[in-house]
């Protein structure tokens, strides 16, 4: 037996203007704090120090585990005498130096490789022979080169940003859609300005990644080449820093400079690349 | 109008040829495009003229692969013909520029990083047409008109569809270019934004009168759109017949005399012989999309 849907009655109904029904609502209080990353961040982080410093109290022994409190203690005294500081200061002037040539270079790489054939086989061969092969390696060779200082140090934290970076640029340039690339060049942009206006921001998340990268990376090459560089010529930066301090066995000073590379790093990363990702990316919609 | 397959090209011909007091704006003559893989090198259309005429809507028409959307990447300059001429005003086309602004189907025409008024600006600032403050005032002028003057500062990953492809026409008039270029503008639209946006086209044509090539797969697109239309023939796209439709719009859907076009020119589309299609019902002559 076959069934057939009823015949129903139709109806229309004329619709007023809602008034009393809003449209949005805001969350409660509680609820608006814990929507902020930062708050969520800072929980994680004060649940961290407190298990440390339970750990630093069972085992007792502050030569091996000084505690957050011994810590911060250090860090205080450190960043009041201007001990610290200096040190940090010095670290970052090189460090900044040789990222801003690092990006340069690599700005020009891939220019040069997304116009031109040549270049583009240039950049995959260098890429591929020098990104796996740590900085850090490098170091005795630039100071035969370069001889004991800042040169030295430039050399290497060129070379750990440059290919990091090269190779995301480039794989976000390659990326970029081909409607955008026809439009660009129907307003008639080529060539350097093409690259400037089209380019660059359509593939702006790669390169913020690979900033990003290439930041880290130098941060790891200066800290283990001040290691080494420091003890030869004496005077050094935070890596210096941390390496004297546990030869003379104040360990609570080596872990204030390993919390100082943290924290360097924190509010580069919080307050550096998440403000530019927040400005950029994430407000034209590119990026969650 | 001589029909264009038909029209052999000799040295004698001038360039511009007229038809009365008229002269056309572009002229495709005899155009070959081509494809090049790393193995073979595909035909994309052979042998293709024609002529569009200031103020025309003209409308290249045919089924997916008759390198519709071929001719106007030529006509736009990214891709060079293999064979053939391509001239606008007279002059040959050889490689991109801001005379022929190109409105694409893909909602990723317009730049992310630039608000909506920042994206109308966009081709009047980098191809030095005018000054920041005047792009400003005539990106506002044509945003009005397209309705979107309150959505001046947004971007465009806030917009819905037919917003972008509204935001896309705008761009393309505020360059007042000599011909307008579209690829499929309204393809990737729902049906309803659609019609609404073919309306709102017309009506931008009565007030602006620009020239307009505007290619598309569906036969009641280009009835509704143009006022003539080319038909292309499939592997390789040679011209197969040129068809007017000036006398249709939005309120000729569905009418005796627009079904009569749209089964005439599904029959020189699909049908080599001459015998009626069998099973196909043109009471809904959306079966194109």
């Amino acid at each position: 037996m076959s069934i057939s849907p009823p015949i129903r009655d139709e109806y229309e109904i004329a619709l007023t203007t809602l008034d009393d029904v809003p449209l949005e609502r805001t969350l409660s209080l509680p609820q608006r704090i814990w929507q902020q990353s930062w708050v969520r961040k800072a929980v994680i982080l004060l649940v961290l120090a407190l298990i440390w410093e339970i750990v630093a109290r069972i085992q007792n022994n502050d030569l091996l585990l000084p505690g957050f409190v011994q810590t911060a203690q250090a860090f205080v005294d450190g960043v009041a005498t201007g001990e610290l500081i200096g040190k940090v200061w010095i670290s970052l002037k090189v460090l900044v130096k040789g990222y801003l040539i690092g990006i340069a270079l690599a700005f020009g790489l891939t220019t040069l490789a997304v116009s031109t054939q040549l270049g583009r086989d240039l950049l995959s061969t260098l890429t591929s022979m020098f990104n796996p092969l740590p900085a850090i390696a490098m170091l005795p060779l630039a100071l035969l080169w370069f001889g004991l200082g800042e040169n030295s140090l430039i050399f290497v934290l060129v070379h750990s940003v440059l290919w990091a970076l090269a190779l995301n640029t480039y794989a976000g340039f390659l990326g970029v859609s081909d409607t955008l690339r026809m439009a660009g060049r129907n307003y008639g942009l080529r060539g350097l300005r093409f690259v400037l206006f089209v380019l660059v921001p359509a593939a702006l998340p790669s390169i913020l990644a690979g900033l990003r990268i290439g930041w880290a990376f130098a941060w790891r090459t200066l800290i283990a080449a001040e290691l080494v560089f420091g003890a030869s010529s004496g005077k050094g930066g935070l890596g210096w820093y941390i390496f004297q301090n546990r030869n003379e066995l104040y360990t609570d000073k080596v872990f204030a400079g390993l919390a100082m590379v943290i924290l360097i790093g924190l509010v580069v990363e919080n307050f550096g690349f998440n403000t530019i990702e927040k400005l950029t990316v994430k407000r034209w919609g590119m990026q969650r | 109008m001589p029909s264009p397959a038909a029209d052999q090209h000799d040295a004698d011909t001038p360039i511009l040829r007229a038809v009365g007091e008229h002269t056309p704006l572009l002229q495709v003559d005899r155009v070959g495009l081509q494809y090049r893989s790393p193995t073979a090198v595909v035909q994309a259309t052979h042998d293709v003229s024609f002529d569009v005429y200031p103020a025309d809507r003209f409308v290249l028409l045919g089924p997916s692969g008759c390198g519709k959307s071929s001719l106007l990447k030529a006509v736009a300059g990214f891709l060079k013909p293999a064979a053939g001429e391509i001239r606008l005003d007279g002059a040959a086309i050889h490689q991109p520029g801001p005379d022929r602004i190109v409105v694409f189907q893909e909602f990723d025409q317009l730049p992310p990083w630039k608000t909506v008024k920042q994206n109308v600006m966009f081709p009047l600032l980098a191809s030095r047409t005018l000054g920041k403050r005047e792009a400003a005032e005539r990106a506002l002028y044509y945003l009005d008109k397209v309705g979107l003057g309150k959505f001046a500062n947004a971007y465009p990953h806030t917009l819905s569809g037919g917003m972008k492809a509204r935001v896309a026409i705008a761009r393309a008039l505020a360059m007042q270019p000599k011909i307008l270029l579209m690829d499929e503008p309204f393809a990737a639209l729902d049906a309803l934004t659609r019609r609404k946006m073919q309306e709102e086209l017309l009506i931008l044509w009565e007030e602006v009168r620009f020239t307009l090539l505007f290619v598309t797969h569906s036969i009641e697109e280009a009835l509704v759109v143009g006022n003539r239309i080319l038909l292309l023939s499939p592997h390789p796209g040679r011209v197969r017949a040129e068809i007017n439709s000036h006398q249709y719009d939005l309120q000729s859907l569905g009418g005796v005399g627009f079904q009569e076009t749209a089964r005439r020119i599904h029959r020189l589309l699909f049908n080599e012989g001459n015998e009626e299609p069998a099973q196909v019902n043109f009471k809904d002559v959306r079966f194109s999309y």
